[in-house]
């Protein structure tokens, strides 16, 4: 935005001459752009991505305290207050979605954060330059598998027919049973195949720390006589704790907006009562049911309470350590 | 040189039981991860009886290749995968020239400007408008439907834009820029003459993280498309795999197929994983790189 002001400025720049300091430090700004004008030409494009589908959509959000109707458009609509908010916390399905949200990525949160670190740890203590290039080519490979094809596998694996857990499952004389059909192990099913994709790739961040951990440490540790046990509580654990606490921050933020497609693409009318998330439940009153208004104030509220939590987790760990986001 | 340091460490028995018990850790990780992947590639080559009846455990069960000869029959499957590949060549084009664009100038000291533009950034990353503001403002730019919702709408992604300003700033020197500007070159030439030169590995980086993240695509064509005739291969997936819907085969036709229909989804998994596995081992190097850039330096 202030490019595209500055820019049309531009020619007057020359007449502007500096008689007080105001005027002299606007004419010292509009050099600087003059200087470069080719790279705020260059910006312009990315700027106008940016501003339609991010900031447009921001201010999009008024919908959400409006009736919008596509006839009368989003400025035409009449105001609501907070009437869509009000419907949404007395909706009988407020406390089931909210429980589910959080449940799943609290559940999410505590797994998915702990693994890679455990994971990275381990292949940190291997000395075998092989066998640690083997195990990170491999494990980081499920990273790329795309969503469809994750829950695909899912599914094909817990088939009640001949699924290949069932089948195993068999070997031991335990009954075939629809793991996905009930609710009490959606979220387990959710968060370990997830840890199964992803934990892999999130070590890479952790191993790329540990590398820069100050050999001196080490050494230091050495002299006294502490085990590779000791080691790793003491030297290399504190080593990884600022990239640690960053990591939770910005997943602290992002606990209210769990991923919709593997959710939705895993649900079924046996799982819904543990499957409907903040985000499935968005999509099919807004653009399954053409609710546009109550479905921008579910998403609104989820947007707030991630906002609120992500500058919260913030503060607390500004407080408590040195390691912030900003 | 943390090896070397570990090496000097000399193992007592209590470290040798727990790098043994670290191994023993290791080696369950990597079966829990390779099995699967083995399971589906031999599951996609074995018999429709072989795998409907469980019988498939470990090699391929009377080998075939009929999953794969009916995928290829299908009409579906084939258009979705052209409409993928030109979905993920043209989008990341689109992609990497916008973030080239915005991260080059960003880097700069000297560019007036960039504090704000960074924080309209960043603030993008802990609040967005939602789903349905989003829907609207695809929808009033008319791009329902068409191409141009799975190329524009989710073009720019800030977190590439991060990693790509992180690499400027490191590898492009404030001496560089001031030495060309005496020798009288324009901005634009320098990007031309020295910069896109320089910034081989970004790009790389770049062409792989959303190429990757293009070919996986799978919500925006959900909400914004409705023709068949549009769709990319993640959503013609969907409905074989997930939805069992298959439009092209008949009931009779289906009954008698069932169990050609469970192996033709192991083959589809293994097909539809083709293009990024053969990327895979140069994506590998990069995409640590670039995580590397983007997390040590942004």
């Amino acid at each position: 935005m202030s490019t595209k002001t500055a820019m049309s400025n531009q020619p007057n720049s020359k007449s502007i001459n500096g008689k007080n300091l105001v005027l002299l430090n606007k004419s010292a700004t509009l050099k600087k752009i003059k200087k470069h004008w080719q790279l705020h030409l260059l910006i312009f494009i990315p700027l106008v991505f940016l501003i339609t589908f991010k900031y447009v959509p921001m201010a999009g959000v008024v919908i959400a305290f409006k009736d919008y109707s596509v006839v009368k458009g989003i400025a035409g609509s009449d105001w609501v207050g907070l009437k869509y908010f009000e419907y949404f916390f007395n909706s009988p399905n407020f406390a089931l979605l909210i429980k589910n949200t959080l449940g799943l990525s609290i559940y999410g949160l505590i797994v998915g954060f702990i693994c890679p670190i455990i994971l990275a740890l381990a292949l940190n203590e291997v000395q075998n330059a092989r066998f640690k290039k083997f195990a990170q080519t491999l494990t980081y490979a499920p990273y790329f598998i795309s969503t469809v094809i994750m829950v695909s596998i899912i599914i094909l694996f817990l088939s009640p027919s001949a699924g290949l857990l069932n089948n195993i499952l068999g070997l031991f004389g335990i009954e075939a049973n629809n793991f996905l059909g009930n609710p009490s192990y959606f979220k387990s099913i959710y968060v370990w195949s997830d840890v199964w994709q992803n934990a892999g790739y999130a070590t890479i961040i952790y191993l790329a720390a540990l590398a820069g951990v100050d050999t001196q440490l080490y050494e230091a540790a050495k002299v006294d006589g502490a085990n590779r046990l000791q080691k790793i509580i003491n030297v290399d654990i504190p080593g990884i704790l600022p990239i640690i606490i960053v990591l939770l921050i910005l997943n602290i933020g992002t606990i209210m907006s769990l991923g919709f497609e593997k959710i939705y693409l895993l649900q079924n009318p046996l799982n819904i009562n543990s499957s409907e998330v903040i985000s499935t439940y968005v999509y099919k009153i807004g653009l399954l049911g053409a609710n546009f208004s109550f479905a921008s104030a579910v998403g609104l509220f989820n947007s707030i309470v991630n906002f609120i939590l992500i500058i919260s987790a913030n503060t607390i760990s500004k407080k408590f350590s040195s390691s912030s986001l900003w | 040189m943390k090896t070397m340091a570990n090496t000097r460490i000399k193992d007592s028995m209590i470290d040798r039981i727990f790098v043994g018990a670290i191994y023993v850790f290791l080696v369950l990780v990597l079966l829990a991860v390779l099995y699967p992947l083995i399971y589906i590639v031999s599951a996609s080559f074995s018999s429709p009886s072989a795998v409907t009846s469980g019988r498939v455990w470990l090699l391929p069960v009377n080998p075939t290749i009929l999953g794969y000869t009916s995928i290829f029959k299908n009409p579906q499957i084939i258009q979705g995968f052209s409409n993928s590949l030109f979905y993920t060549v043209v989008g990341t084009f689109i992609s990497v020239s916008i973030t080239i664009m915005l991260a080059y100038p960003l880097s700069r000291k000297t560019f007036y400007g960039s504090k704000l533009i960074m924080f309209l950034l960043v603030f993008t990353m802990i609040f967005d408008g939602g789903l349905i503001p989003l829907y609207l403002v695809v929808k009033n730019l008319n791009l329902i439907d068409t191409i141009w919702a799975l190329l524009l709408p989710s073009a720019l992604a800030v977190f590439q834009v991060i990693i790509a300003r992180a690499f400027f700033q490191s590898t492009i020197p404030d001496e560089l820029v001031e030495a060309s500007e005496m020798d009288g070159c324009s901005d634009i030439g320098f990007i031309f003459k020295v910069v896109l030169p320089l910034a081989k590995p970004i790009i790389a980086v770049l062409v792989l993280m959303y190429a990757v993240m293009k070919w996986n695509m799978y919500f925006d064509a959900l909400i914004y498309l409705k023709s068949e005739e549009l769709f990319p291969l993640q959503i013609i997936l969907r409905s074989i795999l997930i939805l069992n819907t298959d439009t092209s085969a008949n009931i009779q036709e289906m009954l008698k197929m069932q169990g050609l229909k469970e192996l033709m989804k192991y083959s589809l998994i293994v097909v539809s994983s083709i293009p990024v596995l053969v990327l895979y081992p140069f994506v590998q190097k990069h995409f640590v790189k670039g995580m590397l850039i983007g997390s040590v330096k942004g």
